[in-house]
């Protein structure tokens, strides 16, 4: 490559430093934030933004995963629409938004765009990005199964300057509190986020102070150029070829159609051409994405296969995505996004599965794919806070899949969130619920020869009078794939008491309901699916499925039917029966 | 146990670590102190403990009181070599301790694994239920419990946990299924999970009992071993532990409560440090331990080092209790340098430790560390390694494996390219300090570094100037810090309970029983312990937020506020004020828990005893010069036995000065002045 100005000493210790920024940014918002999908789900994130194109110059660690890619695309809509609308940017102006076409992921998260000048001219964007509890629109949370338009799933804020020549816009503040079912909690997440812009921007002068704006400013450029480098490198060390691969969504919450997630991945040299045109249009319900957000889960996907390539733009700049227009990946304005998570896990699954053809030695079986969001809302009978509204809601683990190196891991989250789950114990303290189970669920791991992890089960019985049940899931009836041989997992699954029998029932969207009523002493189980299994089932060892079946996590049936292993009584392997098992089923 | 005041016999700290036990024996009053080094033994550390405490003084009846920063806990928790445990929990809930909090190890991968310290089949459900109002739904029945411990002991456990989903609220059924177990368990390693963590939040209460009862079985055993050893030789020392927060505890609660131990030895470290550096006149020191595979930093502001509420031990491993805070990175002296695809130079967190090492050990390992380029730069003599195991270091194979991994792949000279690795490495562990400083609201000019540890000297100059700290502080003998440590530690007990109010509607007068109850459990504890205590003191601080929040502050009452809720007000604001510069007005105050510390002020003693005697001179000092790579020139360096300088000598920059277990390097701006109390300290300065 060309000689760099910059000496590699300077550099790496100016990468570190600005990722320290970006960072410090994503710390300081999870303390603040007033919500726990911010504060405990880390649905949030920070970075370092080109002043020109908007590409990623630097991106916080610890935020969720899927932002890293998307940023680009919010400070790019900002960029536009400034000089669609003729106005400059000024150093102490803030851009907030929640537009999900052009700035990505759905109307929950919003953005926040800072400009930063260094001596009267712009030197970069920083930018701000957290998920808020509830804005508006037909169901509190915004996870609306059943929206078939944009301003059912919430309020809709354009790029707009809330905070003008350093004045907090109260105007617009009282519109944002106007549209929440949650306004304090709103309040203190817009201040959490404006408090981690203004952090950054005392960084970012501290550093270049230290280091000079030039020196800074080549830094950003050379990383971008090695972002490309190593990513050029690993492309090069896969094999050339195509192979294909095809997914589901169950369906849409609306029609219940199957959605196919088509992939056709093709390596050629050090370049990486996804075509997903063969995918499924854009449908009713709100599993569209946008083409931004689709090219941010391509990010998300190849960091996982590629973990020690950085977070910047150069890392795309080897590989095209290819999305046929009016597909379920291109939405646009009305289409609703609102379960925009569901869409990009299966995309992220296409890839793997894709790229376990080509490269089997560093595949992973696919993860659970759903986050199954899940709320309880009702109103207290009783207490000091009779009549006041309660919602229960959190985010639903499941298993992972098998990979070269072992099993997969139980009960994990999902691979666009770092995302841990609330203790049982907060759960019941602060809603009227109890569990009475939380366990991982036996047989749900998909089989191989390394199995996939399990997912969970999770039953909640009801303490007061009355409440209403929503599920956002997916994964119920394509289950987690296996790769390299191996199977898929067991399918997510959700109970309910049948209105008229109370007998246990499941919804038609299988993992989508809205308006589940349910009475005091009534139960909701959710069965959340395993991982898909690595290798094929037959040449796991027989031992390790013994000690599984003992474990209760495989049952004697599929250690039978699926690894062709036959156990005693004692779980000890029939090693004869096993043996003319498996080579009954060679032949 | 004698009650006897132990004033005229010898207090003895024993740190025992991977490869060395470190001995520091106080006589005090024949006014001595003296320090030693022995190889550590496996498996056994008792070995080693007492032929270290035999090297150090010439009686064992003389020792008064032993101290000891432990790591039998620590390795058995890193090695997995605890005992085979059972878990009794709620039917229903068996699995929460592999389900951990719904997580992965690393963000990007997916290829995490985890295997529990107690797995599915000895994990026993009983019938019961507590809500989270602390009504039971279901009794416990405890023949089902009894069931379950048979069960266990028929499957050869040694040990068992019991843990209740909520009994946080009330421990009725937990305590009577602890009882039940008790009375037909064959040893005492019977852990119930409210003794050791009466707190919200199941899986780490579950987690760290189950960590706790893992534990008992090995470190009882060492510590009778190690009485038994005493009293072979009619020590009549009575044994103190060092626990994870710094403070001291009796081997009886040492045996009842070993997950306190994980962190014991770098606790009693980082205590004398904060001691050292205050009597020296810096009551805001960050400590820098630069071992074979890693970089630890923790901070102490105001005399006093501050402690987190819990740490994971390896991924899934979670201990809950109050201990020191260390940020770790991977950027120790054994850590390897290499140039990635992207052509960036990288620095750890693969490391060569010390086995096989650095090149230049020439003991199998062959690619370039950091000590590599220490060598290489003439900052580490070749000719006298440290630690007395190597009698000589090959420069020659430092110089190639430098020159292949890295100069050759960015196209520069060996001696370039072992300056970057070492300003890589000072970059990453800046970063560290920043981390625990800057990010945290401190002022880094008010901070000295406090290195210890083989290498951190020699990288201190290159810290403060990087991060902007006041300076650095090399103590006397860092190399023996952690048993220093433990002859200064202070008793300690911590305290948790769940609270869960809003501050307007809590009840001041139940709360203060509660902090009595807590308070006097800890003070009799102390008293009982038979250790001299100068006075008792009791800190009482409370963990809140605003509502809608989910992280908390810890706001500390001052000690002699009254536990009111206006005074809690007050000191909540202070906290959160302090956390994120604005408060939210109007916004209704919760409360979250309960802390309470009981410490127990041991006697310190004069640290002049450890100053160099007035014979000492600087041209005694001065063993000669060597160059050194400094800024991409050779330097000439002064080198100084740094043992034979006397107090208030000047040593300006560049210079290196050497002593038996640690090499301090003073580069060019800087200049090295060592105080009363025989410390170097470090200053930018004039010449």
């Amino acid at each position: 490559m060309t000689a760099q100005q910059l000496d590699p000493v300077t550099l790496s210790v100016l990468k570190g430093r600005l990722e320290q920024i970006a960072d410090e940014m994503d710390a300081t918002l999870f303390r603040a934030a007033f919500n726990p999908i911010i504060a405990e789900a880390h649905d949030a994130s920070h970075g370092l933004y080109h002043k020109e194109t908007g590409e990623t110059l630097a991106q916080g660690k610890s935020g969720l995963p899927i932002f890293v890619g998307v940023m680009a695309f919010a400070v790019r809509l900002v960029i536009e629409t400034a000089k669609a609308r003729g106005e400059g940017f000024s150093p102490d102006d803030v851009y907030i938004f929640n537009d999900s076409y052009e700035g990505g992921t759905h109307f929950s998260d919003f953005k926040l765009v800072r400009p930063y000048f260094r001596d009267g001219e712009l030197f970069c964007f920083l930018a701000s990005v957290g998920h808020w509890r509830d804005v508006g629109g037909a169901t509190p949370g915004n996870y609306n199964p059943s929206a078939t338009e944009r301003l059912q799933e919430a309020v809709q804020i354009p790029p707009v300057k809330i905070v003008r020549d350093g004045v907090l816009q109260h105007d617009i503040v009282e519109i944002l509190k106007a549209n929440s079912r949650l306004p304090v909690s709103l309040y203190g997440d817009l201040h959490g986020q404006l408090g981690a812009l203004e952090l950054g921007v005392k960084r970012l002068d501290a550093l270049l102070d230290a280091y000079g704006d030039e020196t800074v400013s080549e830094a950003m450029t050379a990383l971008r150029r090695r972002g490309e480098m190593m990513m050029r490198a690993e492309l090069s060390a896969l094999p050339d070829g195509s192979v294909s691969c095809l997914d589901y969504l169950d369906n849409d919450g609306i029609d219940d159609a199957p959605l196919p997630i088509a992939l056709e991945l093709t390596v050629s040299g050090d370049a990486l051409t996804l075509d997903f045109s063969r995918s499924a249009d854009a449908c009713r319900g709100p599993v569209n994405i946008s083409r931004s957000t689709a090219e941010a889960a391509v990010y998300v996907a190849l960091k996982h296969y590629f973990p020690q390539v950085p977070a910047n733009a150069g890392v795309m700049a080897p590989v095209k995505v290819v999305i046929a227009k009016g597909s379920i990946l291109d939405a646009t304005a009305p289409r609703p996004v609102g379960g925009y998570t569901e869409t990009i896990l299966r995309l992220i699954d296409v890839v793997h599965q894709a790229l376990a053809q080509i490269a089997p030695e560093r595949a992973n079986g696919c993860a659970y794919g759903t986050i199954n969001a899940l709320s309880i809302a009702g109103r207290r009978s009783t207490g000091p806070d009779a009549g006041q509204p309660w919602v229960m809601f959190s985010f639903f683990g499941g298993g992972h899949g098998g990979h070269p190196r072992g099993d997969g891991l139980n009960h994990g989250n999902a691979p666009i969130s770092m995302a841990t789950i609330p203790p049982l114990e907060i759960l019941e303290a602060a809603y009227p619920i109890r569990f009475t189970q939380w366990a991982l669920r036996d047989d749900s791991g998909g089989a191989g020869r390394h199995r996939g992890g399990l997912g969970a089960v999770y039953e909640i019985e009801l303490l007061e009078e009355h409440a209403d049940v929503f599920l956002f899931g997916e994964r119920g009836k394509h289950p987690p794939a296996g790769v390299v041989g191996g199977d898929g997992g067991a399918r997510n699954r959700f109970f309910f008491p049948d209105p008229r029998t109370g007998a246990p029932a499941s919804p038609p969207m299988v993992s989508k309901m809205t308006g589940v009523q349910l009475k005091k002493g009534q139960r909701v189980r959710l069965e959340t699916p395993g991982g898909g299994g690595f290798g094929r089932a037959e040449e796991r060892a027989p031992a390790a499925v013994a000690r599984d079946a003992a474990l209760g996590f495989v049952s004697r049936e599929t250690a039978r039917e699926a690894y062709r292993v036959v156990l005693g009584e004692d779980f000890t392997v029939d090693e004869g029966a096993t043996r003319r098992l498996r080579e009954g089923a060679a032949s | 146990m004698s009650a006897k005041p132990s004033s005229g016999g010898v207090i003895v700290g024993v740190d025992v670590g991977g490869t060395f036990t470190d001995i520091f024996a106080l006589d005090e009053a024949a006014g001595r102190v003296s320090i030693g080094k022995t190889p550590s033994t496996k498996p056994d550390q008792s070995v080693g403990f007492m032929r270290g405490l035999g090297e150090q003084t010439e009686r064992l009846s003389d020792i008064a009181a032993v101290v000891h920063g432990t790591t039998v806990g620590t390795n058995a928790l890193l090695e997995r070599r605890g005992a085979r445990t059972g878990l009794i929990t709620t039917r229903g809930f068996r699995d929460v301790l592999e389900m951990r909090r719904r997580d992965r190890p690393t963000t990007w991968g997916l290829w995490g694994m985890y295997e529990p310290i107690i797995p599915r089949d000895r994990r026993l459900e009983v019938t019961e239920r507590v809500l989270a109002d602390g009504s039971v739904l279901e009794p416990v029945r405890l023949e089902e419990v009894e069931a379950a411990a048979r069960a266990l002991l028929e499957m050869g456990c040694d040990s068992v946990a019991i843990a209740f989903v909520n009994a946080y609220a009330n421990a009725e059924n937990e305590a009577a299924a602890a009882a039940a177990v008790r009375a037909l368990w064959p040893n005492p390693h019977v852990t119930a999970a409210t003794e050791i963590l009466p707190e919200i939040r199941e899986f780490e209460r579950v987690s760290t009992a189950a960590l706790n009862a893992y534990l008992q079985p090995p470190v009882a055993s060492y510590l009778s071993r190690l009485e038994a050893a005493l009293a072979e030789q009619d020590a009549q020392a009575r044994v103190l532990i060092v626990q994870s927060n710094g403070g001291l505890m009796t081997v009886e609660n040492a045996r009842a409560a070993p997950v306190r131990t994980a962190l014991s030895g770098p606790a009693a470290g980082v205590t004398a440090a904060a001691h050292i550096a205050e009597k020296a006149g810096f009551p805001n020191v960050i400590t820098c331990d630069m071992g074979g595979t890693s970089f630890d930093v923790s901070l102490i502001a105001d005399g006093r080092p501050s402690l987190s509420a819990q740490t994971s031990v390896d991924f899934g491993l979670r201990i809950r209790a109050p201990m020191i805070e260390i940020e770790t990175i991977g950027a120790g002296g054994g850590s390897i340098a290499s140039v990635d695809a992207g052509g960036l130079l990288q620095v750890g967190p693969e490391s060569a430790g010390s086995d096989p090492g650095p090149a230049a050990y020439r003991r199998g390992g062959d690619r370039p560390t950091v000590t590599d380029a220490n060598i290489l730069m003439g900052r580490i003599n070749a000719d006298q390694p440290i630690g007395g195991v190597l009698e000589k270091l090959d420069l020659a194979a430092a110089e190639a494996a430098i020159a292949r991994d890295v100069g050759e792949p960015l196209g520069l000279d060996p001696l370039a390219a072992a300056e970057a690795i070492v300003q890589v490495a000072n970059a990453k562990m800046a970063g560290a300090i920043r981390l625990i400083s800057i990010e945290r609201g401190h002022d880094p000019k008010s901070f000295v570094a406090m290195p210890f540890g083989g290498g951190g000297a020699l990288h201190a100059c290159a810290l403060v100037k990087e991060v902007g700290l006041r300076g650095a502080l090399a103590p006397r003998y860092p190399g023996v810090t952690s048993a220093l440590g433990c002859v200064i530690a202070d008793m300690r007990h911590d305290y948790v309970r769940t609270v869960n109010s809003a501050l307007a509607d809590f009840g001041e007068d139940a709360m203060r029983g509660a902090i009595e109850a807590d308070a006097s459990e800890g003070e009799r504890l102390i008293a009982q312990s038979g250790a001299r205590i100068e006075a008792t003191e009791r800190r009482v601080s409370f963990d809140m937020l605003y509502a809608g929040q989910t992280h908390a502050v810890t706001a500390e009452l001052p000690s002699d506020a009254p536990i009111t809720r206006e005074a809690m007000r007050a000191a909540f604001e202070s906290a959160y004020r302090d956390a994120y510069g604005r408060l939210l007005e109007g916004a209704p105050v919760l409360v979250a828990a309960m802390r309470v510390a009981v410490i127990g002020r041991r006697p310190k003693f004069d640290l002049a005893l450890l100053a160099p005697d007035g014979a000492a001179s600087v041209d005694a000092a001065r063993l000669g010069e060597r160059p050194v790579w400094i800024d991409g020139a050779w330097r000439t360096a002064e080198i100084y036995d740094r043992l034979a300088l006397p107090v208030g000598a000047r040593v300006p920059g560049p210079a290196v000065l050497e002593q038996p277990d640690a090499t301090i390097f003073v580069e060019p701006d800087m200049v090295g002045e060592v105080d009363a109390f025989g410390n170097l300290l470090i200053t930018p300065g004039a010449r």
